[in-house]
């Protein structure tokens, strides 16, 4: 369980972060992050894992405040994939990267390989495995970065953007993965833009302005809001513009239609009444 | 002439096992904008490092046929020859960033070529204008957000007067109003007479600004045609494309007898077709 409980964070001290994060994700929990550019997603992400300790207030990792933890005791139960796969990468080949973060957290060499072999697989990055992440494409990068911590299993799972230049096919096979470690126990929180990401993958989102928190509940609820939409900067999914600019002629089209099944229904009402 | 030609290209990465392009043969001409789109590792981003000869002189690799930009080949010139032909913007503005103001930012390229300075300074006032910079002028570029960033990195490549704005996901780190604000941008670049490639995986914020859309898959080129006819193809979803959702409801119509006639890109022109059909 993490708890964070009144987190203030400033990089330079004149321009404020984070002011006053509370939050508690329990074990097992599957939540979002979303907002918008510059509203301390990151920020909070890196408390979780203790890349960036709270000037005032407390994060508190399974009990312990993590003050007087280190770094890589941390890292153990919490790891991190950046935004910027760049920011994380720095072997010369994919099969380097991906088995550094096993071998440090003491696998052997064989046990590494395997581990290493079936991420790549689950994040479709077969024929890879000798290739420098710097000759990849950035939608590449991101997944090998993704299988360097995902290889290792952490207790938490801290992502920013991980669905960044992937593929409609490429996010689900991220979103099963997700899924699959899920019900191993993992907790997994994700920052994104992606909001169809989101309402088909985290029951719980936690919306984002300014340094603070402005919603925090269930996906439906979270994303109904009005406020988050404007304040989170996010692009209404096309699926609402449809169904807005259809109930603008059709009244009797339902206020919330949200999957493309719901979608193709109403139409076909509308045409066959016609 | 065409602005980029491939004629028969092909490129492998040192020690890779298979052909980032295969056989590639197309060409782009002044005015177009151009989506190329396709599954991850499909060879987009292969494709536009080949049109400023990033591929293969940068990166290196076995190669086969020939690229021409703005007439000239890609393996015979030096890359800096493409500097001011091909602008290139990509996914994280910071790693395109070199300096520590907005408008040394943008005079960074055109000094380098040697551009007299009075003629510097014109441009750097002209693209401060354009891409509505007056306010981060006094701003270090870490202290932007990710669009404005984007949006100093799009000024810095126009600083080459490049004829063709060649952009690999310009939009996938940003918020979604900041990704429109930058779309909206390169599609007035577009009216305004530039020729543009843009790498998107989410059809549905490009679809509509596009001339053409460029499939690929496994490094081939499997489709290249007007968007709504290359969206309305099932090869969209076989091979792993997003197409856009009012797209997707449409063909879904579509296979249960109902015909729109129009392919819809966006929400609101597949509520106006459905508006349309029951006033017939």
């Amino acid at each position: 369980m993490i708890i964070l409980e009144d987190v203030h964070y400033s990089y330079d001290g004149v321009y404020t972060a984070l002011r006053g994060i509370s939050l508690q994700i329990d074990d097992g929990e599957r939540l979002a992050v979303i907002g918008a550019n510059g509203a301390g997603k990151t920020t909070m992400m890196k408390h979780m894992n203790g890349l960036l300790r709270p000037q005032k207030g407390r994060v508190i990792l399974d009990g312990q405040d993590t003050k007087y933890m280190s770094v890589a005791e941390i890292a153990r139960a919490v790891g991190l994939v950046f935004q910027n796969p760049d920011h994380q990468l720095f072997l010369d080949s994919v099969k380097k990267e991906v088995e550094f973060g096993l071998r440090n957290l003491g696998f052997t060499e064989s046990e590494a390989e395997q581990k290493r072999q079936k991420t790549m697989v689950n994040l479709g990055l077969e024929g890879f495995t000798e290739r420098s992440p710097f000759t990849l494409s950035g939608g590449e990068r991101k997944r090998v970065a993704l299988a360097s911590v995902l290889s290792t299993e952490p207790r938490f799972l801290a992502l920013d953007e991980p669905t960044i230049g992937q593929d409609a096919h490429q996010k689900s096979l991220l979103a099963q993965m997700l899924t699959e470690m899920n019900k191993r126990g993992r907790t997994v929180a994700v920052v994104t833009h992606d909001i169809e990401f989101v309402i088909e993958n985290f029951p719980r989102t936690i919306a984002m302005a300014d340094g603070q928190i402005i919603a925090d509940g269930s996906t439906s609820m979270v994303l109904s809001n009005d406020e988050v939409i404007e304040r989170c900067a996010l692009a209404l999914p096309q699926m609402t513009l449809a169904a807005r600019a259809l109930r603008n002629v059709f009244p009797e089209v339902g206020q919330r239609l949200t999957l493309l099944s719901e979608l193709e229904e109403t139409i076909m009402g509308i045409l066959g009444g016609a | 002439m065409a602005l980029v030609e491939f004629a028969d290209f092909s490129f492998k990465y040192l020690g890779a096992d298979s052909l980032a392009l295969k056989r590639i043969t197309l060409t782009i001409d002044e005015g177009e904008y151009v989506v190329i789109t396709g599954p991850s590792g499909c060879g987009k981003t292969t494709f536009c490092r080949a049109i400023n000869a990033l591929v293969p002189q940068f990166h290196r690799g076995y190669v086969a046929g020939n690229v021409y930009t703005d007439g000239k080949n890609t393996r015979e010139n030096e890359v800096a020859t493409f500097a001011s032909v091909a602008g290139l913007v990509f996914q994280n503005p910071e790693n395109q960033l070199v300096t520590l103001d907005v408008e040394k930012e943008i005079a960074f390229g055109p000094e380098n070529l040697g551009v007299a300075p009075n003629e510097i300074r014109r441009r750097v006032e002209e693209l401060i204008e354009l891409l509505d910079l007056e306010e981060l002028r006094e701003k270090h570029p870490h202290e932007m957000s990710g669009g404005e960033q984007q949006r100093v990195a799009i000024a810095a490549t126009l600083a080459l007067k490049p004829k063709v704005l060649v952009a690999d996901e310009p939009t996938s780190n940003l918020d979604p109003q900041s990704a429109e604000t930058i779309l909206e941008i390169i599609s007035h670049l577009n009216k305004r007479g530039m020729a543009v490639v843009l790498v998107e995986h989410r059809l549905d914020l490009v679809a509509q600004d596009a001339s053409r859309i460029v499939l690929m898959n496994k490094g081939r080129i499997v489709a290249d045609g007007d968007p709504r006819e290359i969206l309305a193809m099932d090869l969209c979803e076989e091979i792993g494309v997003g197409v856009p959702k009012a797209t997707q409801v449409y063909k879904r119509l579509r296979t249960r007898g109902v015909e729109l006639g129009t392919v819809p890109l966006t929400g609101v022109e597949l509520a106006e077709l459905v508006q349309e059909a029951t006033s017939r």
